[in-house]
């Protein structure tokens, strides 16, 4: 199936993998679309989404593509918790494990946390955001749906604009992006870029301008206003007027380029109004993709029956 | 009572000696150093095939008492020591509540004495509560016995601060002790910032965030007058700048510590294992080479543990949430003999004065030699012999340790103060 185990580092996936993951989630797309979106595939396996840092889409997105493949889901979060009430992370992660479940699907805020908890229990670990380290699944389903909608990605220059230094999107974005040919390049302010782009294997520009006409995909990303250590920008205006994507910039775009963003969107900073409710922004389509993908991995991690997909 | 010490090494650049013979102490004192001596009645014991230094002294760990008990404290903190061969240590003043009086230096003076296994001197804030606003009764401190000021754990955040403090140090004669962190560069840097830190995912702490200290605290040891030792160096760069210094006649000096000079953060790996995390981070390769030169050069004094003990479900946390430090006290000489004896890059005369000479000097201890007349602080260790890092070498109550599973070259057999023996082939003494 896939040459890893648990999916908790983009960089552990080989080309053979991302092409199995995105050829099992066509096949549950179209499922997606039918009336009756459930397959018994993982049916009586138990599937923990341990949540303990905030998240709508992420979590929702997974839980929906438990239930659908008849898995039994159930949400922890944070602050429900026996973590508010001072319980270390691998206590907490033992005694999930102990109840014998088949997989957790965790979000942390710090890096590193899939990792521990692999270490503890005998659980199929999944990487739902650990930090700012690594987003595995999120950088799978934005390759599905760049390939579906531009088919074969090499050669593809694409860029990751806003805050690259705190961003696991980008951490896994950029190993997938070198594996299927695709060029990243990083877009952001000084302060904004990690300490060694190279390391990563992408280019970096301060020049979002400079840039554009040569991009074929121009992947924004939120900036967090709330999570900066010590703001690295002096203000909203100053980074939308010179990293904003805006109509402006829209139409200095390639023939055929896309914009994609992993959302929640902050209009009016990233990205303009009109430009995220136009048809170059394919925000929804990520979504969409993103439960076909996570289904596909829970899938090929478990191992389970895929009779009932056939069409 | 006497003690007989037959057919060992002794090395002691101080006096000229490197030679196989045997050792008469008496009444804590070397009364004699020659071939093919006795003693009427005493105690014997025959150290062949092993080798006898001057006791070695440990400038910086943390023996967490009062208040953190739980990780260490003086008792077990002695222990650890004498397991690693040393005769002293310098204690930081970052405990519960912080030594910037001179009640808490007595305390820790107190407990020393009853757990009789190693001399503690301890280390006295330079501000109150660590806080870097106030001076600390530094001279009440230094009448209780402390040794040394620093607000280790701590950089101390403003020049002016630290420039008033100095002015007030240098009239008792001791050195400042200067953890060199500026908080504002450094930010929530958790390791060295650069390759590992955008591999993994982990706020950077810069190289930069020490060297702007360490040049800082130099230049205002040239303005004041007082010696200024830098505690923990890890940089290239910063051991250029402590060159510089005593190139200019700057009373500064330096230590380092034995997993900065042998690991770098090539070492940290996806697995986030915490026993990698200290204070200052682990840097590049080259630092660490350039460290390993220094040590032998002469540009770097000392070598000290910063020997900081977390309990085990501390350490167990996330990577970001673990606390910094290490344990180091019982490993230290094994590693040493490892990386820079065994292979011949740093003679055992070189590692008596990083581990004996220089840390007296630079404290103010009284100096200890091979010769009679001498204080007869020792340490002994079997060069051949090899040191393995387990539950059972560990005396600390903490085992926060990233050799931790390995095999090392050496291993500390005698520690003696003043002809009584802390440890004997390798066991603890019960005192």
């Amino acid at each position: 199936m896939l040459s890893v185990t648990d999916l908790i580092d983009a960089n552990d996936l080989t080309r053979e993998d991302v092409d199995t993951i995105l050829e099992i989630a066509r096949s549950f797309e179209e499922v997606n679309k039918r009336p009756i979106k459930k397959l018994p595939t993982l049916r009586g396996r138990t599937i923990i989404n341990l949540f303990l840092e905030p998240s709508t889409r992420t979590r929702s997105s997974f839980e929906i593509a438990g239930k659908r493949l008849s898995a039994d889901t159930i949400n922890i979060s944070g602050s429900s918790s026996a973590v508010a009430k001072g319980e270390s992370l691998e206590d907490t992660v033992r005694t999930l494990g102990a109840m014998d479940s088949d997989m957790i699907i965790v979000r942390h805020k710090y890096a590193g946390a899939p990792a521990q908890i692999a270490r503890v229990c005998d659980s199929v670990v999944v990487n739902a955001g650990d930090g700012k380290h690594q987003h595995p699944s999120q950088a799978l389903l934005d390759i599905y749906t760049l390939v579906q909608k531009m088919g074969d990605l090499e050669g593809k220059r694409v860029a990751i604009v806003g805050d690259n230094s705190h961003s696991r999107v980008t951490g896994s974005l950029v190993p997938l992006l070198k594996l299927m040919g695709a060029q990243p390049v990083l877009i952001a302010p000084p302060g904004f870029m990690p300490a060694r782009p190279d390391v990563l294997g992408a280019e970096a520009s301060y020049d979002l301008d400079a840039e554009i006409p040569d991009l074929d995909v121009i992947y924004l990303l939120r900036v967090q206003m709330e999570r900066m250590d010590g703001a690295a920008i002096p203000s909203v205006r100053e980074y939308a007027r010179f990293f904003g994507m805006d109509r402006t910039r829209q139409e200095r775009m390639k023939e055929g380029a896309v914009i994609l963003h992993p959302g929640p969107m902050n209009r009016g900073v990233e990205i303009s109004s009109d430009v995220a409710d136009s048809a170059d922004n394919l925000v929804l389509h990520q979504v969409n993709a993103g439960v076909a993908v996570r289904m596909a991995i829970m899938y090929l991690l478990l191992g389970g029956d895929m009779s009932g997909t056939a069409a | 009572m006497a003690l007989l010490l037959k057919n060992a090494r002794f090395v002691d650049p101080a006096v000229d000696l490197d030679r196989v013979c045997d050792m008469v102490i008496r009444d804590g004192s070397i009364v004699e150093i020659g071939e093919d001596l006795s003693i009427p009645k005493g105690e014997k014991l025959d150290l062949s095939g092993q080798v006898v230094i001057p006791g070695m002294v440990d400038l910086h760990v943390h023996l967490r008492e009062p208040g953190q008990e739980y990780k260490e404290d003086i008792a077990s903190g002695s222990r650890a020591a004498a397991k690693g061969g040393f005769t002293d240590v310098c204690c930081m003043p970052n405990t519960s509540p912080v030594a910037d009086i001179g009640s808490v230096i007595s305390f820790m003076k107190e407990k020393a004495e009853e757990a009789n296994l190693v001399r503690v001197h301890p280390i006295g804030a330079i501000t109150r509560e660590l806080q870097g606003k106030e001076l600390a009764e530094i001279g009440d401190m230094h009448e209780a016995g402390a040794v040394a000021f620093s607000d280790d754990g701590r950089g101390v955040q403003s020049g002016g601060m630290l420039r008033t403090a100095m002015d007030y140090v240098k009239q008792f004669g001791a050195p400042v002790i200067s953890h060199c962190e500026d908080e504002s560069i450094v930010g929530k840097g958790v390791v060295n910032e650069g390759v590992v830190s955008t591999r993994l995912g982990l706020s950077g702490w810069p190289s930069q965030g020490e060297e702007v200290q360490v040049e800082r605290d130099i230049e205002l040891g040239e303005l004041t007058g007082c010696a200024v030792h830098i505690a923990h160096i890890t940089t290239a760069r910063a051991v250029d700048a402590v060159k510089r210094g005593k190139e200019r006649g700057v009373a500064v000096t330096c230590e380092v510590t034995p997993h900065h000079l042998f690991l770098s953060e090539d070492d940290i790996s996806t697995e986030y294992d915490t026993s990698y995390k200290m204070n200052p981070p682990l840097r590049t390769a080259e630092d660490a080479a350039a460290l390993r030169d220094a040590l032998i050069d002469g540009t770097i004094d000392a070598v000290a543990t910063d020997h900081a003990p977390h309990a085990r479900h501390e350490k167990a946390r996330e990577f970001e949430l673990a606390p910094f430090g290490i344990i180091g006290l019982e490993t230290c000489l094994p590693l040493l003999i490892t990386h820079l004896v065994e292979p011949g890059h740093m003679s055992l005369d070189r590692l008596v004065e990083v581990m004996c000479h220089n840390p007296r000097k630079i404290v103010g201890l009284d100096p200890v030699t091979l010769e009679p007349g001498s204080k007869a602080d020792l340490t002994v260790f079997d060069p051949e012999g090899t040191t393995t890092v387990d539950e059972d070498l560990i005396e600390s109550k903490s085992i926060n340790t990233p050799f931790l599973g390995q095999q090392l070259e050496g291993r500390v057999t005698h520690t003696i103060l003043e002809g009584y023996a802390s440890l004997v082939d390798g066991s603890v003494v019960d005192r």
